[in-house]
């Protein structure tokens, strides 16, 4: 198990920086121009200084080498910097990844400044999720074409097939127009500091928390039902039945236990997705997270913060794939790595 | 049986929960409001000090679709870092919503009459309020305007608003507070640097650091300048939110509301919806929503939708060159005149199409509250209007086949596709991607193909249509289809707008696609006239000038000009004082916005 980690862990390295290497590439390649979203009076020579105050105008190799020592000294050394509060070396003259919208700003502050928010909803939409879907996909599945069953079938259909979008807009319209109870504007500066900042918060999370949640749990559930229904015809299950166990004990100890492994595993590869946000529920609701962050920065070609985010979360997938296997693995002796 | 009971009450307290949760916050503000008068609570003084601060406070909320990158205008070109910086910075004087330049930090505005301009249109001399102070409290001076012209001029900054400061050959503090623009040429028009939300006064000692390619390190600077406007920034989160308080300092009445939010992201529909159906935001701008649906939200009775009118003409460019495909290299060339297009040249095809146009029905339909139609490619303002050409306001499809018919361009095959000179009117039109733009080269289509002319229709997405990529055949510079169609306008002065359409100004291979003749026109009684244009002070002469341009360009059928545009937004009926302003930002007078 060490070696395969240690050999795990090494592989990813190349990998990563294949991966941004690819990722700088097919971005520096597409076509448009971060001076496209300023307005069209503003004259083209104008534009190509703008372009070259933002270094558009170095070649290739140059620019991606200078983004590899920012990403991969200069913003650490910053992380440690801010966290630790101390210095290292000349930390004024070292050069970090800007954004090319926000000009001055680093990448790094705009995602930190991000994260809370996107955590907070989308985290709490996934925790939402699997406290749902784990219970309805056991019970759908021992109890297999009850109403319960027919019922849960139905609401994940739905839930798996509506896009958010619309299930958002829906919301927006019954609950903030019709019966104004949720605010529609996610207020990104409250800070929870009492009770009824707290209700405040947990107030205008709830729409974006139940579109995202019902969405996940819908697939979750789905995924809990037909895991289980594998297990439940298994000679093991007969003999603990056999053997005169109480029903909740044979579903709990022996069905669950072994449905619920390719569980888990989905469950630590949708991981990541809870940093990259949530790209159209956070737009709807002006939660203004991580996904927010990307399609803005897609919108306005601002180049470095769209590979700097498109990165951050291919390493998170990369690492999560194999946080993934190795849980598989405890969970499951009998699955060995050598 | 037992289990299901339990499963039932898990449902059951959960919807509980969930309705606790929803019926809770909806009581809350009833609450609180009555919470300050109840005895029980003001026993702790300190928790009834703080309910009475929140019951005063006063918030603003505006929300803007798009989010702010930056507040100010210099490093980012969206109008809505623009207005996230008017909110509190200031320029030297404003345009009112009529067009006319109004004194902000300036003591005046300098004309010949009162000696602030001189006579030979050389140079403008400024004078600054007495006392002016930054939102720290320190002095406003000469100096910081002088600054700001060298900040926005250094090629390095990669200044957005640098367009604004274009044949300025020196600014200087004379005194404490007066400032005298030099130019390089006579200038008629003096008034473009300093003037609007888009060259505003920011701080020589702020700054000092950040000129260049500095600006690119200045984090701290860039999003949270000192400001002289009614309101100062106490946190700016980048692409989501602004947050300002009153400022002490302010030259002018203190505002009325504590704080104000300037909140980003979303889209127009949803932002119309927060004010105009359930009130959440005060103000909501640029709503780009289908009339029909804003109709419907203003109706609510909340709020009410207000639109701003500038000097933008959705039109379409007709190629004076030939685009054909087959021609290569040489598509879309000028070469001197010696590649016309085979048939958009000849007077009576162009004029044809444009007046087989309804534009009434598609300000209407397709623009609603944001759309006039027109037949001018200056709109505005009110005095550089040309009369002449407002037959065009009236669809008249029977007159343009006539008018076909006359000229002897038939449809000699019985393909229903006219011919001229044995080549079928067949054009291509291309244009940016975006709803109404599509709908509009549909209409346009139908209308063309009961005159007997055929046309292919393209789009393109907007980031490369205008991209300006050199590499890229899709560019609306590059040109290469028969007509195309998308929105510029002047600003309050029409000569820079003007100067676009110029022979010199044709974009070609030689000159990287650069100028902005872009239908490649060239004729030469407009040149001379626009050189006259040059010398000409403001007055009766002037506006005589821009009317006969306007006329050669479009009698010529350079362009088709088909709306007007304007820019819509929405308030709710309690906020006073909103006055909508095409001509600059749309937080010009936020400082006098009240409930």
């Amino acid at each position: 198990m060490g070696q395969y980690l240690v050999r795990r862990i090494l592989t990813i390295i190349p990998t990563l920086i294949a991966i941004s290497f690819v990722i700088f590439a097919v971005l520096d390649l597409a076509p448009g121009d971060p001076t496209s979203a300023l307005p069209e009076t503003i004259r083209p020579e104008i534009r190509q200084q703008i372009r070259k105050a933002m270094g558009l105008d170095e070649p290739f190799p140059v620019k991606y080498g200078l983004w590899m020592r920012q990403f991969f000294v200069n913003e650490p050394l910053s992380l440690i910097e801010n966290a630790f509060d101390i210095q290292i070396g000349d930390s004024e003259e070292r050069l970090r990844v800007t954004s090319w919208g926000s000009r001055g700003v680093p990448v790094m502050d705009m995602i930190l400044e991000r994260l809370p928010q996107t955590m907070w909803v989308v985290g709490l939409a996934y925790l939402v999720a699997i406290v749902i879907a784990v219970p309805v996909g056991v019970i759908s599945a021992i109890r297999q074409y009850s109403v319960f069953d027919q019922v849960g079938t139905f609401f994940s259909l739905i839930g798996y097939s509506i896009p958010t979008f619309f299930t958002g807009l829906l919301m927006i319209l019954l609950f903030s127009v019709k019966l104004k109870w949720f605010p529609m504007i996610y207020d990104t500066n409250l800070s929870i500091v009492d009770w009824d900042s707290f209700v405040q918060q947990l107030r205008q999370s709830a729409m974006p928390v139940a579109v995202l949640g019902f969405f996940q749990a819908a697939t979750l559930a789905r995924f809990t039902r037909s895991s289980m229904l594998d297990n439940i015809p298994m000679d093991y299950v007969r003999t603990a039945t056999a053997k005169g166990f109480r029903e909740r004990y044979v579903v709990i100890r022996h069905i669950l236990r072994n449905s619920l492994i390719p569980v888990v595993t989905l469950i630590a590869l949708g991981i990541p997705a809870i940093f990259s946000g949530a790209i159209i529920t956070e737009q709807i609701f002006r939660v203004n997270g991580l996904g927010a962050l990307l399609i803005g920065a897609i919108q306005l070609n601002d180049i470095p913060l769209v590979q700097t985010v498109t990165f951050i979360f291919a390493f998170l997938i990369v690492v999560f794939n194999l946080i993934a296997d190795v849980i598989y693995g405890i969970l499951d002796p009998r699955i060995r790595y050598s | 049986m037992g289990r299901q009971v339990s499963t039932l009450r898990v449902v059951a307290i959960l919807l509980a929960m969930a309705f606790l949760l929803a019926a809770c916050p909806a009581a809350a503000p009833a609450g609180s409001e009555g919470m300050a008068a109840d005895g029980e609570m003001a026993a702790d003084e300190e928790m009834a000090e703080e309910d009475a601060m929140e019951d005063e406070e006063k918030v603003l909320t505006i929300l803007y679709w798009q989010a702010a990158s930056l507040p100010g205008p210099y490093l980012s070109g969206g109008t809505k870092d623009q207005d996230a910086g008017a909110i509190t910075l200031e320029p030297l004087a404003n345009y009112d919503p009529n067009g006319t330049i109004v004194p902000r930090l300036a003591m005046e505005i300098p004309t010949i009459e009162n000696g602030g301009v001189s006579e030979d249109l050389m140079s403008i001399t400024w004078t600054l309020k007495e006392g002016l102070l930054w939102s720290d409290g320190s002095d406003v001076t000469a100096d910081d305007v002088v600054f700001t012209w060298q900040y926005c001029s250094d090629e390095s900054t990669g200044c957005t608003a640098s367009e604004a400061f274009l044949g300025i050959e020196s600014v200087e503090a004379i005194d404490d507070r007066t400032i005298k623009i030099t130019f390089d040429s006579p200038t008629p028009y003096p008034y473009n640097a300093f003037v609007g939300a888009n060259t505003p006064i920011i701080s020589s000692v702020q700054f000092a650091d950040c000129v260049g390619a500095a600006a690119q390190t200045c984090n701290e600077e860039n999003t949270a300048p000192l400001g002289t406007g009614p309101y100062r920034i106490i946190d700016f989160k980048v692409n989501d939110v602004a947050v300002y308080e009153r400022n002490p300092h302010y030259h002018g009445e203190p505002a009325y509301f504590d704080t104000v939010v300037f909140k980003g992201g979303g889209d127009a529909a949803s932002a119309a919806r927060a004010v105009l159906e359930t009130g959440e935001a005060d103000y909501a701008w640029n709503l780009q929503v289908e009339p029909d649906i804003l109709r419907d939200m203003e109706a609510a009775g909340l709020g009410k939708v207000v639109s701003a009118f500038a000097g933008y003409v959705e039109r379409v460019l007709v190629n004076q060159t030939n685009p054909h495909s087959d021609l290569g290299d040489d598509r879309s060339e000028y070469m001197d005149g010696d590649n016309p297009h085979p048939f958009l040249t000849f007077p009576p095809i162009p004029q044809a199409m444009s007046m087989a146009i309804d534009r009434t029905l598609i300000s209407e339909q397709l623009y609603g509250f944001a759309g006039q139609p027109t037949c001018n490619v200056i709109p505005a303002p009110l005095h550089y209007v040309s009369e002449s050409n407002d037959t065009c306001l009236t669809q008249d499809i029977d007159g343009a086949n006539a008018l076909l018919d006359e000229n002897g361009v038939l449809d000699s095959d019985g393909d229903g596709i006219r011919e001229y000179n044995g080549i079928p009117l067949k054009v291509s039109y291309q244009t940016s991607t975006n709803s109404v733009r599509q709908k509009t080269q549909a209409l346009l289509r139908q209308w063309w193909l009961q005159i007997g002319i055929e046309t292919e229709l393209i789009n393109h997405d907007a980031s490369v249509f205008f991209g300006g990529d050199p590499n890229s055949p899709d560019t609306y510079q590059k040109f290469y289809t028969d007509l195309q169609m998308y929105t510029t306008g002047p600003t309050i002065d029409p000569q820079q707008h003007l100067s676009n359409w110029i022979c010199e100004q044709i974009p070609m291979r030689d000159n990287s696609w650069g100028g902005g003749n872009i239908f490649r026109g060239c004729n030469a009684e407009y040149d001379a006239l626009f050189e006259q244009l040059t010398q000409t002070p403001v007055g009766p002469e002037r506006e005589a000038l821009v009317k006969q341009l306007n006329d050669i360009n479009v009698q010529n059928n350079y362009q088709i000009p088909l709306v007007y545009r304007g820019e819509v937004s929405a308030h709710l009926d309690t906020l006073q004082g909103v006055w909508i302003n095409g001509w600059d930002s749309q937080m010009w007078n936020v400082g006098e916005w009240h409930r």
